[in-house]
């Protein structure tokens, strides 16, 4: 039966670049983020604010819609997307 | 994977050296700018052929991080200073992006002619319905009830529907969004800009600071998760069917989008008229 043709999915990733110094940690990414991809991180940045971190899993990935970067006030966030290699 | 950045692609629209901006952490400013930015972008605006006029007060800031000819005129005067600008030179998109206070309390008479008359400029108004910059005092736009610094038992007046005075001024696009809506924001500036004639968008932001603390509303998340709970899209509603209360459901959308000659069409038309 080799009309049966397994679907491929394109996996659609996302790298988030991160200003830490912008970041006035209003939460706005962490909050709005569609996938919840981003947490407030430990470390200081040099205003003395709580920049985000990503915390990606195997069900939870940045899938690049930039909504961060878009509610970010600070221009603080962005994201670009990458077309991984095809499943399989 | 997260990768640290040291500039962001907007910064080439912006004066990125004088980014961190003044505004307050959670305040919605830095998302109208942010938005704006997105729609020039997208639109591909030549940035020779672009100016911005803001008036004074916390949204009034906008115009100078922007790297194009920006203006940071006198309290209440961005429209006369846009009118001239447009009439002047009409290759140029004319944007005003001025506070609620600056547009509607002490420009108020500047915003209903300009609407009136139909002249080609885009208005952007940030309605954070109280003066952030001078210490959080009453406004045109305050909701019934709203504490601020000059009205600290609540509000007693009555506040305008900017939109509705927009529409009943002349105006021939009319929307209002949150800053939580911002791509809905952005794709509405886009058309805004497009428009041949007045429009105006309302655009609802946090004030943290000066308004939100005083209002139950400490921070800028709380306001925006208020937005996330409370907004409900209208488009083509009667602006006069969209007030604002507290502890309301706010409307949003695109409201008005007509067709009517400018006043740039109209002079010209005379001109040929009278020169025969
Ligand atoms: C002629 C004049 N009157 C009063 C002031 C004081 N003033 C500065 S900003 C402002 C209000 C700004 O309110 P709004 O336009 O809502 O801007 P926001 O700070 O809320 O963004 C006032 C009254 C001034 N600068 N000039
Ligand atoms: S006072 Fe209000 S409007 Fe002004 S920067 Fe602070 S939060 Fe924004
Ligand atoms: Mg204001």
């Amino acid at each position: 039966m080799n009309y049966w043709v397994e679907k491929k999915e394109k996996q659609i990733h996302a790298n988030v670049f991160i200003i830490k110094d912008r970041c006035k940690e209003c939460g706005f990414c962490i909050e709005f983020c569609p996938q919840g991809v981003l947490k407030v991180s430990e470390e200081f940045n040099s205003k003395g604010y709580h920049p985000p971190k990503l915390v990606e899993t195997e069900t939870k990935k940045c899938i690049g819609c930039g909504f961060c970067s878009m509610i970010c006030p600070d221009f603080a966030i962005f994201v670009e997307k990458e077309e991984e290699n095809e499943k399989n | 994977m997260e990768i640290e950045a040291e500039a962001n692609p907007m910064d080439k629209y912006l004066r990125a050296d004088r980014i961190p901006h003044i505004w307050c952490p959670g305040c919605g400013l830095g998302i109208v700018l942010n938005a704006f930015l997105h729609a020039i972008d997208e639109l591909k605006i030549d940035m020779d052929e672009l100016a911005i006029v803001s008036g004074i007060g916390c949204t009034g800031r906008i115009a100078g991080y922007i790297n194009c000819d920006s203006y940071h005129t006198t309290h209440g005067r961005a429209i006369p200073f846009a009118t001239g600008l447009r009439l002047a030179n009409p290759e140029m998109k004319v944007v005003v992006i001025s506070g609620d206070g600056d547009l509607f309390a002490i420009g108020g008479n500047h915003f209903i002619h300009a609407a009136r008359r139909n002249i080609d400029i885009t208005v952007i108004g940030v309605n954070n319905y109280n003066y952030g910059m001078t210490g959080g005092q009453l406004g045109p736009t305050t909701p019934l009830g709203a504490r601020t610094t000059t009205s600290p038992y609540g509000n007693v007046e009555h506040p305008f529907n900017l939109c509705h005075v927009a529409h009943a001024s002349g105006a021939v696009y009319v929307a209002r969004w949150t800053v939580l809506h911002a791509v809905r924001l952005k794709n509405s500036i886009k058309e805004a800009m497009n428009k041949n004639g007045f429009s105006f968008i309302e655009v609802i932001a946090a004030c943290p600071t000066t308004y939100g603390r005083r209002n139950k509303m400490p921070t800028g998340l709380d306001e925006m998760k208020y937005y996330r709970e409370h907004s409900i899209i209208r488009h083509g509603i009667d602006p006069s069917q969209a007030n604002i209360e507290i502890g309301k459901d706010i409307i949003v959308g695109k409201f008005i989008d007509i067709e009517k000659p400018t006043y740039s069409d109209a002079f010209e038309e005379l001109k040929k008229r009278v020169k025969k």
